[in-house]
């Protein structure tokens, strides 16, 4: 994990959580920006594996469970996708609510991650 | 499944990721550490699925019922090894989605069984024999 990218991904995750969680609440249903903002997550996330991959290749390993790290990224990874499709089964508020819970999930999941990479010992 | 019940449904599919990832992980690494620890998180994963499947087709009287054994047992566990977790933390090196009753979690697994519960009592199965007894009615989703 790189720590300034942890940080705008967590940032966006949280952001856009926030945004559909309180976009649904209000009414809103499901909009190019709100599903978009979860694309962005994974497109993030995906560059996240390719950095994790690639990481202790460049003298940047975890020091904690390598497992335990790729069990996490790759949850968050599944989570983005299945929760837009669980939540355009309807067309609702609560679909935008769904993916919001989605995204800050992923964001406790990030930090989680990073926690992982950088602090815990194996 | 409609409407709020909706939302219930992911964050109890999220708890079921995070119970299984972290049951997983647990067992696979150091599982003669603490295997009632493990054990116990392990199943809590299970819970946590079952329930998550059975409030998506609670509709049926059969998987509602599956939702009420589990939601309970998910109810039972958090406070049963939230509170064995604060009198007897020796037992409870080894963190478990319960433990202190879901402090890991945001106290999630706390809070939740008790919406599981309300969406339940609020949405009784619908019974096709009842259904045809009574006047004509437009069916329901």
């Amino acid at each position: 994990m790189i720590l300034w990218f942890t940080y705008v991904q967590v940032a966006i995750a949280v952001a856009a959580g926030l945004f559909c969680f309180i976009a649904g609440l209000a009414g809103r249903r499901p909009s190019d920006w709100t599903v978009g903002s979860l694309a962005l997550v994974e497109l993030l996330l995906i560059v996240q594996i390719v950095v994790a991959i690639v990481a202790p290749l460049t003298g940047n390993p975890p020091t904690g469970s390598l497992l335990e790290f790729w069990v996490y990224l790759v949850s968050a990874a599944l989570l983005p996708p299945a929760a837009v499709v669980w939540a355009l089964l309807e067309r609702s508020r609560w679909s935008t609510v769904i993916m919001g819970v989605a995204a800050l999930a992923i964001a406790v999941m990030l930090w989680r991650m990073h926690i992982i990479w950088t602090v815990q010992v194996a | 499944m409609t409407g709020v019940g909706r939302v219930l449904v992911i964050v109890y599919a999220i708890m079921a990721l995070a119970a299984t990832g972290r049951s997983f992980v647990q067992i696979v690494e150091k599982f003669d550490e603490a295997p009632l620890a493990y054990t116990l998180s392990a199943l809590s994963a299970v819970v946590y699925i079952v329930a998550t499947l059975a409030l998506v087709f609670a509709g049926s009287r059969r998987w509602y019922r599956v939702a009420w054994i589990a939601i309970g047992f998910e109810l039972l566990g958090v406070l049963v090894i939230g509170t064995l977790s604060i009198a007897f933390p020796e037992l409870f090196q080894h963190p478990t989605v319960w433990s202190l009753f879901g402090y890991g979690y945001v106290f999630i697994p706390l809070v939740l069984p008790f919406f599981g519960l309300w969406w339940l009592v609020k949405h009784p199965p619908v019974d096709e024999r009842e259904l045809t007894d009574a006047a004509p009615a437009a069916v329901t989703s």
